[in-house]
C-alpha cells in the first residue's frame, strides 16, 4: 500500500481474509507479514463506466427527481422555491465537499479516525487520476475520481430530502445556512462513522499473514497488525453495523432532521383549515419514477463495482419497489377507500428508501417482503401518527425515509441471514470479531439499533441545535405576509407558473 | 334586452353552445367557475391530508338578447343542459339597460 485508501468497507476482502485462516490455515505460506509492495492493482473498465454511470443517476435522483416529487406536492405558489432549494443545495454540496467535504467524511482522521476524517485530502489534496479506491472486492479498485463523485452525489442529496418537512414556510436564507452547516456537522461525521474502512486489503493481507503465522511470536506480530488496521474504521463500521448504501446516513439521518425542523419552524400558516392539495401529481409521479430509475445507481452503484452483487442490489431495488408500490397502494384503498396515485408514488419511495440499507445483503425474497411490510407502516406515520401528533411534515420526510429507514435498517439485520436468502455476514462485523459466515440475529440486531439510535441522537439533536443557530443569525420563517403571498415571490421574486 | 347567465355542468358547453346556435344566438361569453348548491362537494385524502371539496368546478355562459328571445333561450339552455341530475345548474336572467359594439359604435339591438 502506497497510500490510505478513502473506502466504505472491504467486505469480499474480508470473506477471503477469514476463508484463508479457516481453509488453509494448516497450508504454510511463504509469505511476508507486510502487504506485499506488488504491481497496484488497475481498475477495471467495466467498474469505471458502471460508478461514472450511477454517479449520474444518482444525480438525476436529486434534480430533477426529487425537486418534481416534492415541487409537485406543494401549491403552486411555492413550486419554484422547492425547486430552487433543491437545485441550490445540490450545487452548494458540490462546493463543500470538493473543498472539505469528502476530507472529512473519507479521510484518514488519524486519532480522531473513529469519529471524523480530518482535513488530509482538503481541497483533493492527494487525489489524481492514477489514485485508487478499494472496494469490496479484495485486490479490485476503481479511480478515486470516480468514488469521489459517487459519494458526492450521496452528499447532495441527502440534505435536499430534509426541505421536505419544513417546505412552502422557509426562508431562502435559513435553508442554505441550515444545510450548510447540517451537511458539515452531522452528514459528513455519519457517513464517515458508517462507511470509511480504511484499507480493506490491508486487513486481508494482515489475516492472511496471521493465517500463515506459525510460531507464536509471529502470531502476535501478525495479530497486532491486524488490529492495527482494523482498528482504522468510522466507529459504526467497527460495530458491525450493515448498511449497504445509505439507509441510515442518509435517510434515517434525514428524516430525523426533517422532522425536528417541523416542529421547530412549526406549522405552515392555515395548515389544518386551509385546502393545502399538492398542486400536480403529475409533477409528482414523474419525480417519484425518475427517483426510481435513479435508485439503481444509488443502491447498484453501492457495490462500487460491476459484477453478482451489482445485480443483487439492482434486482432487490426493482422488486422492494414494486412491493412497497403495491402493497401502499392496496392498504390505502383498504383503510381510505381509494387507491391513489399519490399513494403507489409514496410506496414506491418509501420501498426504495426501505431497501436501500438491505440491497446488497438480502435476497430478493427477502427483500419483496421488505418492500410489502413497509408500506403499511409508512401509511400509518403519515396518516394516523401524524395528525394524532399535529406536526406539520409538509411533505412526509419522517414519515417516508426516517421510519422507512427505520424499518429498512432493523429489517437488513434480519433479512441478511443465508437462512432467509440473505449473503450472510461477510463484512463490518469481521472487522473486530472476525466472525465472518456466522450469523447472530441478537448481535446483527444490536449493531443495527445502535447505529439507528446513534444517527437519531446525533442528527435529532445536533439538527435542533443547528435550526436554533440559523433562527439566530438569518431568522428562520418569512411574515406571515410572505409565506401566504407564497415563497416564489417573496424568495425568488418569481413564478413558477406564469399561465 | 336581458343577459341569459346559466351555470351549467363543464361537460355540457358544447350541447349549450349547439343549441344556442341553432336558435339564433350568435354570442355567448364563458367562464370557468367554481361553485356550490344543492350537489355538496366531494373529499379528497392526501396520504394522510382529508380535505372536503365544497366548491365545484363549473361553467358560468353569458349571452346578451333581445327581450322576446328569452324563453326561447332558456329552453334550448334547459334541453342542452339538463341530466336530470343534482348539480346541473341553474339560469338567471337580468335585465340589460345598455348595449355598445365596440367596432362599429351600433347600439342596444343592434350591436347584439
Amino acid at each position: 500500500m502506497t497510500f490510505k485508501r478513502p473506502t466504505r468497507a472491504g467486505w469480499a476482502a474480508l470473506a477471503i481474509a477469514t476463508l484463508c485462516i479457516a481453509g488453509f490455515v494448516d497450508v504454510a505460506f511463504a509469505e511476508d507479514a507486510a502487504p506485499a509492495a506488488a504491481a497496484a492493482p488497475v481498475s477495471n473498465k467495466g467498474d469505471v463506466a458502471w460508478m461514472l454511470t450511477s454517479s449520474a443517476l444518482v444525480l438525476m435522483m436529486s434534480i430533477p427527481g426529487l425537486a418534481l416529487f416534492y415541487g409537485g406536492l406543494v401549491r403552486t405558489k411555492n413550486m419554484a422555491s422547492v425547486l430552487t432549494q433543491v437545485f441550490a443545495i445540490v450545487s452548494m454540496i458540490g462546493v463543500t465537499w470538493t473543498i472539505y467535504g469528502y476530507s472529512l467524511a473519507f479521510g484518514d482522521g488519524g486519532s480522531m479516525t473513529p469519529w471524523i476524517g480530518g482535513f488530509a485530502k482538503a481541497f483533493m489534496h492527494g487525489v489524481d487520476a492514477s489514485s485508487t479506491a478499494a472496494t469490496f472486492s479484495n485486490g479490485v479498485v476503481i479511480p478515486e475520481y470516480a468514488y469521489f463523485v459517487f459519494q458526492m452525489t450521496f452528499a447532495m442529496i441527502t440534505p435536499a430530502l430534509i426541505v421536505g418537512a419544513f417546505a412552502e414556510r422557509i426562508k431562502f436564507s435559513a435553508v442554505m445556512l441550515f444545510i450548510l452547516l447540517w451537511s458539515t456537522l452531522i452528514y459528513y461525521p455519519i457517513a464517515h462513522w458508517v462507511w470509511y474502512v480504511a484499507a480493506p486489503d490491508d486487513v486481508a493481507a494482515a489475516a492472511k499473514a496471521l493465517a500463515a503465522a506459525t510460531d507464536a511470536a509471529a502470531k502476535t506480530a501478525a495479530q497486532a497488525k491486524l488490529d492495527e488496521v482494523t482498528g482504522n474504521v468510522g466507529w459504526l463500521a467497527g460495530a458491525g453495523a450493515l448498511d449497504f448504501a445509505g439507509g441510515t446516513v442518509v435517510h434515517i439521518n434525514a428524516g430525523i432532521a426533517g422532522l425536528v425542523g417541523a416542529l421547530i419552524i412549526g406549522k405552515r400558516v392555515g395548515y389544518g383549515k386551509d385546502l393545502m392539495a399538492p398542486h400536480s401529481l403529475t409533477m409528482t409521479m414523474i419525480g417519484a419514477s425518475l427517483l426510481w430509475v435513479g435508485w439503481f445507481g444509488f443502491n447498484a452503484g453501492s457495490n462500487l463495482e460491476a459484477n453478482g452483487t451489482t445485480a443483487l442490489a439492482f434486482v432487490n431495488t426493482m422488486v422492494a419497489t414494486a412491493g412497497a408500490a403495491l402493497s401502499w397502494l392496496l392498504a390505502e384503498w383498504m383503510f381510505k377507500g381509494k387507491p391513489s396515485l399519490l399513494g403507489i408514488c409514496s410506496g414506491a419511495v418509501a420501498g426504495l428508501v426501505a431497501v436501500t440499507p438491505a440491497s446488497g445483503f438480502a435476497g430478493p425474497i427477502g427483500a419483496l417482503v421488505l418492500g410489502l411490510v413497509v408500506s403499511p407502516i409508512c401509511l400509518f406515520f403519515v396518516s394516523t401518527v401524524k395528525n394524532a401528533l399535529g406536526y406539520d411534515d409538509a411533505l412526509d420526510v419522517f414519515g417516508v425515509h426516517c421510519i422507512g429507514g427505520i424499518v429498512g435498517a432493523l429489517g437488513t439485520g434480519i433479512l441478511v441471514n443465508p437462512a432467509l436468502g440473505g449473503v450472510g455476514i461477510t463484512d463490518y462485523t469481521n472487522i473486530t470479531g472476525n466472525n465472518a459466515g456466522t450469523y447472530d440475529l441478537v448481535t446483527q440486531m444490536i449493531a443495527q439499533g445502535k447505529a439507528v439510535l446513534a444517527t437519531l441522537i446525533w442528527s435529532g439533536v445536533g439538527s435542533a441545535i443547528l435550526y436554533k443557530v440559523v433562527d439566530l443569525i438569518v431568522g428562520l420563517r418569512p411574515s406571515v405576509e410572505e409565506e401566504r403571498e407564497g415563497l416564489d415571490i417573496s424568495d425568488h421574486g418569481e413564478r413558477a407558473y406564469n399561465m | 334586452m336581458k343577459i341569459v347567465m346559466a351555470i351549467i355542468k363543464p361537460f355540457k358547453l358544447e350541447e349549450v353552445r349547439d343549441a344556442l346556435t341553432a336558435i339564433g344566438v350568435h354570442g355567448l361569453t364563458v367562464t370557468e367557475v367554481k361553485g356550490y348548491g344543492r350537489q355538496k362537494g366531494h373529499t379528497e385524502i392526501y396520504r394522510g391530508a382529508e380535505y372536503a371539496v365544497s366548491f365545484l368546478p363549473k361553467i358560468k355562459i353569458e349571452v346578451a338578447i333581445a327581450s322576446d328571445q328569452v324563453d326561447k333561450t332558456i329552453d334550448a339552455i334547459i334541453s342542452a343542459a339538463k341530466t336530470g341530475q343534482i348539480g346541473d345548474g341553474k339560469i338567471f336572467v337580468i335585465n340589460l339597460d345598455h348595449a355598445v359594439r365596440i367596432r362599429t359604435g351600433e347600439a342596444d339591438a343592434a350591436a347584439l
